[in-house]
């Protein structure tokens, strides 16, 4: 491959419209680029572009605008995921969620969607869209169960916490200037539930599905051989994000714990004063009072843990789990390349067509450019998105412990305050210097 | 005795004790409090002078002069009485301290000496059984105050004791006067002893609370006015050698109330004080309330230890973390040095906590010692009753013997009508026998009438007293909780604030 992107991916960038994506998407001089996306794609798989739908770069410059962080000006589909619902039948107990959509997008009949899918339905178009940009960075899903003790499918908080990250996942996905102009996202979010099930019959059969897995091994045991330094280096910083990142989640579970097994004890801890204020008679009050102070702390204990099991938890476990994905796109990416390598090198050796060989090698050549370019864009965007996301986290904590402490800070002062005006110490109050 | 000031803080926001006063003459009690304009000092009165300073420029922020302060204090609250003629440590007898209910002002042995348990040491010496052991002991360090008032600066003198020795003090104070409630040595062995805090009796933390606890009895003793004027309490404190003969020799151990007699007059007794029963239920109450207070207060400090000690591990994910970020390294390293303030913060802050439950520890302590005087009194009465009613006996059976007339079954009546009755001499003896017998019973029964009226008086002084202490001393405690609560928020919010900073700018 000769040609070089002029946009390396590089973690300095902080423009709003970074030079990645847009050299991609925007400079129009250059064929190449324009021809990813007037290319026939059978290649990269599927269903990405419905033919009725434009692919001129004016398009693709409004979706580029997405870019820009925290904008909801240009945003122009807005999705949430709410009203979870227990459907019981014969065979199975699950669970629906409802998905609202509202969008202005053209490509859409109607501008309003209202539709029930469950966990399953999400997996799918997780997979669709895997399979048809095997390089760019979908946002994970919440895992099938919690992996420790009871599956507890229908436990409120687990509920909750799905349905939060599964709105999550469809608002990453509708972010994405790819990712949200597949048509499988388009059908999961309009489609009625049988016609859904009609949809995701049709596509590449369990046949074809079975030969991409089978390459896919095999590349994978073959190995790449000349992988580009800057996928290396970023495979590294996987590698390393994904150690810091687990950590940090651990970290933060183990900090939830503490805080919990410290809030039960400081339940039983304010009793204790109220319990003896009984048998005491000066004292009463004051350890009535001191009582008083220590149950507000714990009210105010249990929202810092709320918050923070609310908050920062799910963002951390996000990114575990988008750390796996990373690693999967890299081996994605790095398979394709493994692919042409192999072909190339049969071309120098087997004796075979070797028009038709050529010809293979080059539609190869192309995906692996491809690949390595989508993958860069998403990779900076991905590194913006990240580090959004974690900077607003961990703020948000912050702000809440500050905001925890000068609440208790404000129920001891009172406190204090109500014994100061006592009258037997107001003999010695005179003698201030 | 302890109150409370209010100082108005200039600049410098620290505040230490100056020079004047040995940081180990700092008792229990003593804290220095500091954030923003306002102090709450909490010393003990001594009877020496306080000097605060501005860490930072060193100027003096206030000089309290403790002796003045407590003649106002003395004068404003205290049960007074005309002070009792006489030189209070010379040769009293026991007994008459035993009588000496009498709350004297500016008559005890604190006003005239400054005392101190200034450090710990460890020895090593034969033990009973002639084997090798280490033990703690405490250097006790005493100055005439008069010498300190007038300017001069003698050295102390000096001498060590161990803690058995401590013990030796307290049983014979709670033999010698049984009717005062006794002030408590610190405890023993560690209990209530969260994870951190080492249950081991040489750790260095546990000898050196055990000092500010053995500080905090003699204060107390010395400033007791009945205790106070004690002979053997003098020489506690200021004869090294032969103390523990001198002490024996009283032959206190003898006139200890033997437990099973203690426990069989609580049962037995008819009439005991209603006031004293009352005291003596709530000395129970007492007890087990903090008991339990203590006890999930130690729970809850090994809790929040844990919480706390879990974000230094944010501290070491963030500084590696920050050296795989570009953008976000400077802004993850420094959070991270703010999460490993915050992880160390609570040792400072428990240790603290400590003190406080060493205060209500003291009362735990105490209420033993005032379940004691209660008993002592059932136990007194008890012996009255049981005298009243043997010399009822007598002069029922003086009464039979002398009419003939059997009013209540015996044997001797019994065998008599069996076997005949006896002669008229042997009646005769008989008589004036219960005479001599009624004549004593008589006697002890006054002796224990005004045994029990004088231990009932004393008592409920001093009980009085106590109840007073304990309700300043537990509202001191409880503001200084409170002080300590607000400085471990305040200090939360400055490393959250400062968290916050450093995330701004990931």
């Amino acid at each position: 491959m000769s040609r070089t992107i002029d946009a390396v991916v590089s973690p300095t960038q902080t423009n709003t419209i970074p030079a990645d994506i847009s050299g991609q998407m925007l400079d129009l001089d250059e064929d190449d680029d324009l021809e990813v996306f007037s290319k026939d794609l059978t290649l990269a798989d599927g269903n990405m572009f419905n033919a009725s739908m434009p692919t001129s770069p004016g398009s693709m410059v409004n979706q580029c605008k997405f870019e820009e962080d925290e904008e909801s000006d240009s945003k122009d589909i807005f999705i949430t995921v709410d009203n979870p619902e227990s459907h019981v039948t014969a065979i199975e107990t699950f669970i629906t969620y409802r998905v609202l959509t509202k969008t202005t997008r053209s490509e859409f009949d109607n501008s309003e969607y209202e539709v029930r899918r469950r966990y399953q339905d999400f997996l799918w178009l997780k997979g669709k869209l895997e399979d048809a940009h095997s390089t760019l960075i979908v946002h994970p899903l919440p895992e099938k169960f919690v992996v420790k003790g009871m599956v507890e499918r229908f436990n409120g908080d687990f509920i909750e916490t799905r349905r939060k990250a599964l709105h999550k996942f469809l608002n990453r996905i509708a972010d994405h200037p790819i990712l949200s102009c597949s048509e499988d996202f388009k059908v999961f979010l309009s489609a009625q539930a049988w016609e859904l099930t009609t949809y995701k019959k049709q596509g590449p059969g369990f046949l074809s599905r079975m030969g991409e897995t089978v390459r896919a091994v095999a590349n994978s045991v073959r190995g790449v051989k000349n992988r580009p330094e800057e996928f290396t280096a970023i495979q590294e910083y996987v590698e390393d994000f994904s150690n810091k990142i687990g950590s940090l989640d651990k970290v933060t579970q183990r900090i939830v714990k503490e805080q919990k097994e410290y809030l039960e004890e400081l339940k039983e801890y304010g009793p204790t004063y109220t319990l003896w204020s009984g048998s005491e008679e000066e004292l009463a009050e004051q350890l009535k009072g001191v009582a008083g102070c220590i149950e507000r702390c714990c009210k105010e204990t249990e929202e810092q843990v709320g918050h923070l099991s609310d908050t920062l938890v799910p963002v951390l476990h996000e990114y575990v789990l988008c750390a796996e994905t990373l690693k999967a796109v890299l081996r994605r990416r790095d398979n394709i390349q493994a692919e042409f390598e192999a072909k190339n090198e049969a071309l120098a050796t087997k004796k075979v067509d070797r028009d038709a060989l050529k010809e293979e090698i080059d539609k190869l050549e192309d995906r692996v450019e491809w690949a390595n370019n989508a993958l860069k864009g998403d990779w900076g965007r991905w590194q913006r998105s990240m580090r959004g996301d974690l900077k607003s986290a961990f703020l948000s904590t912050a702000e809440k412990n500050v905001d925890y402490y000068e609440k208790c800070l404000a129920v001891w002062e009172t406190f204090l305050l109500s014994q100061r005006t006592e009258p037997s110490e107001e003999t010695d109050r005179d003698n201030t210097p | 005795m302890l109150s409370v000031y209010q100082v108005y803080l200039l600049p410098g926001n620290s505040v230490y004790c100056g020079s004047t006063i040995s940081p180990s003459q700092i008792p229990l009690y003593t804290k220095c409090i500091l954030r923003l304009k306002v102090i709450l000092i909490f010393y003990s009165l001594q009877g020496r002078t306080l000097i605060l300073k501005d860490i930072k420029s060193h100027e003096s922020l206030s000089l309290v002069c403790i002796t003045q302060l407590e003649r106002r204090m003395a004068d404003a609250g205290n049960k007074e009485s005309a002070p009792i003629g006489g030189d209070e440590f010379t040769n009293t007898e026991l007994e008459n301290n035993k009588n000496n209910t009498m709350v004297e002002e500016g008559s005890t042995l604190l006003r005239r000496m400054e005392i101190s348990v200034a450090e710990a040491e460890k020895r090593t010496g034969k033990n009973t059984v002639n084997m090798q052991e280490i033990f703690t002991v405490y250097l006790i360090e005493t100055r005439p105050i008069d010498a300190i008032t007038e300017g001069h600066n003698p050295a102390p003198d000096s001498l060590w004791r161990r803690y058995s020795e401590f013990e030796i003090l307290r049983n014979y104070l709670l033999v010698t006067y049984p009717f005062i409630v006794v002030p408590p040595l610190p405890e023993k062995r560690a209990e209530f002893v969260w994870h951190k805090l080492s249950a081991d009796n040489m750790d260095p933390d546990f000898v050196e609370r055990r000092r500010v606890g053995l500080e905090n009895f003699l204060l107390r003793v010395a400033s007791h006015s009945v205790l106070s004027n004690d002979k053997i309490l003098y020489h506690f404190l200021t004869e090294e050698h032969r103390w523990k003969e001198v002490v024996y020799e009283t032959g206190f151990q003898a006139k200890a109330d033997s437990r099973i007699k203690a426990l069989s007059a609580t049962f037995r007794v008819k009439n005991p004080d209603k006031r004293f029963t009352e005291m003596k239920h709530y000395s129970d109450e007492l007890q087990s309330l903090t008991s339990q207070l203590l006890r999930v207060r130690a729970r809850v400090a090994d809790r929040l230890y844990g919480v706390y000690k879990v974000h230094g591990n944010y501290g070491r994910v963030f500084s590696e973390w920050s050296a795989l970020e570009k953008e976000m390294g400077d802004g993850l390293q420094s959070a991270g040095h703010h999460m490993d303030a915050y992880a160390a913060s609570v040792d400072d802050m428990l240790e603290e906590e400590e003190h406080y439950a060493d205060q209500l520890k003291e009362y735990l302590f105490y209420a033993e010692a005032l379940r004691a005087v209660c008993r002592k009194h059932e136990l007194t009465q008890y012996e009255l009753e049981t005298a009243s009613s043997d010399l009822i006996s007598k002069k029922q059976q003086r009464e039979e013997l002398a009419t003939g007339m059997v009013r209540t079954f015996s044997f001797k009546g019994m065998t008599n009508k069996l076997f005949g009755q006896e002669t008229p001499e042997q009646r005769e003896a008989k008589l004036s026998l219960l005479e001599e017998q009624i004549v004593q019973g008589e006697e002890t029964v006054t002796e224990k009438t005004v045994e029990c009226e004088e231990y009932v008086k004393g008592a409920w002084v001093d009980m009085q007293r106590f109840k007073e202490q304990k309700d300043r001393d537990l509202r001191e405690a409880l503001i200084g909780y409170a002080v300590m609560q607000i400085s471990m928020c305040k200090k939360g919010i400055q490393v959250w604030t400062n968290a916050k900073e450093c995330f701004h700018k990931m």
